[in-house]
């Protein structure tokens, strides 16, 4: 593979984080990650649906016309999310229900759609797939690491396997509640990004004020 | 009228779009620095809200669901696979439609809402609200007061949020939370405070 490519691979992945950088298709990153099987099928299905868009607009992307692109690039991704939508009602029908509305809400999700607009109307297929590989990669990092600890501390198991065992069982381990709970998913993203950013300090965004010390004999 | 008004506040405080189900966060995080835009915003989500929830009510009873198309004689079809397509489409006609007529009728307030009606098109929180109307199987009148409801409740927390920034652009915070980072932890703030609504009942 040559140098340029597994840059477009990798770089979404951490350095470009799509949902800790570029603040894209966080709706859904946050609300299925209460357990680690609908946040891996979820991940999947994003990924799916990214790079068989990306691709698909590369494909035609000098037989848009540019005035209603954004249409285009809207019914396309919608026939793939249907497409996956269908497929899981009918292999996974229960994890279908667990995702309830948020397999639908892929067609909206800003990643899809910020990569076809931003990358695969411009590029050819073989780096449209790669860049759509990588920032469902991204994604799906960031998707499961949320979800691991969501599940391990709300409710001491993964994937439904019990790992610490609950008071109530007769183990030792106290679920902590909130971990379920629709804050703590803002929580922890919050603080993988300052985790994140402490690792790559190119990252930190500038303060909008600065905060100057004044010593005391300047103030007033 | 009762179950309205239990139905408004269930969507608009208690199952906030915003806090508790994550809806439109993309632009609940990049618009919310300062208050008028978030106000713009806000406004033109209640209004996308109100128009497109009931409008796919309709299209889901009397063209999309089984057994839908029985006043044109088709008894036995069922297009609600083609749910997904349509409601986008939907959504993304209404918004140039409105855009269109307050270009029209309305400048003052076509200047005031600017780039934010087209982004709307994106916004999960009006896909979300369409999708969840047809799960929970709305009336018509329901959908009226769900589609405004979680509006205004989306409405509510963005104008909250940047309430909030607006003040926090003074204070200190550590590097790595700076921005995107302490907006995050604020959310989830905000989320535990909306929490407390969940008693709310009529």
């Amino acid at each position: 593979m040559e140098l340029e490519h597994k840059k477009i691979l990798l770089e979404p992945v951490v350095d470009n984080n799509p949902i800790t950088l570029q603040i894209l298709g966080i709706c859904s990153a946050l609300a299925v990650t209460t357990q680690l099987a609908p946040s891996l099928v979820m991940s999947l299905a994003l990924t799916v649906v990214l790079v068989s868009s990306s691709v698909t607009i590369s494909v035609i992307r000098h037989h848009i016309p540019s005035n209603i692109r954004i249409i285009v690039y809207m019914t396309i991704i919608a026939s793939f999310v249907i497409v996956v939508d269908q497929f899981l009602q009918a292999f996974a029908y229960d994890l279908a229900q667990q995702l309830s509305v948020f397999i639908g809400l892929i067609i909206t999700n800003c990643i899809v759609l910020g990569r076809a607009e931003a990358f695969a109307n411009k590029n050819p297929v073989w780096p449209s797939f790669l860049d759509a590989l990588g920032h469902g990669m991204g994604y799906s990092v960031i998707l499961i690491s949320v979800a691991s600890l969501r599940e391990l501390f709300g409710n001491g198991s993964l994937f439904g396997y019990k790992i610490f065992i609950p008071i109530t069982e007769g183990g030792w381990y106290e679920p902590n509640g909130l971990m379920l709970l629709a804050p703590s998913a803002f929580f922890i993203i919050g603080l993988l990004i300052w985790a994140i950013r402490s690792w790559k300090p190119a990252q930190v965004e500038k303060p909008e004020h600065q905060i100057r010390v004044v010593h005391r004999t300047e103030a007033r | 009228m009762a179950d309205y008004l239990s139905l408004f506040v269930k969507s608009a405080l208690v199952e906030n779009l915003a806090l508790s189900f994550f809806l439109g966060m993309c632009t609940f995080l990049a618009v919310s620095k300062k208050i008028e835009t978030a106000i713009g915003l806000g406004a033109a989500v209640v209004v996308v809200q109100g128009i497109t929830v009931p409008l796919n009510s309709l299209i889901v009873t009397y063209l999309l669901g089984e057994g839908a198309l029985a006043w044109a004689g088709l008894q036995n079809v069922d297009l609600s696979f083609l749910g997904l397509v349509t409601y986008i489409a939907v959504i993304a006609a209404m918004v140039q439609i409105l855009e269109m007529t307050l270009d029209k009728y309305f400048p003052a307030l076509y200047n005031a809402l600017g780039i934010f009606l087209p982004l709307i098109t994106v916004n999960c929180a009006i896909l979300g609200a369409t999708l969840f109307m047809v799960e929970r199987s709305y009336t018509f009148g329901e959908s009226v007061v769900y589609g405004v409801g979680s509006g205004f409740g989306w409405a509510l927390a963005i104008i909250a949020l940047a309430g909030i920034r607006e003040k926090l652009k003074y204070s200190d915070v550590p590097d790595g939370l700076q921005g995107l980072g302490i907006t995050f932890i604020i959310t989830g703030l905000m989320s535990l405070a909306f929490m407390g609504f969940s008693g709310i009942e009529f």
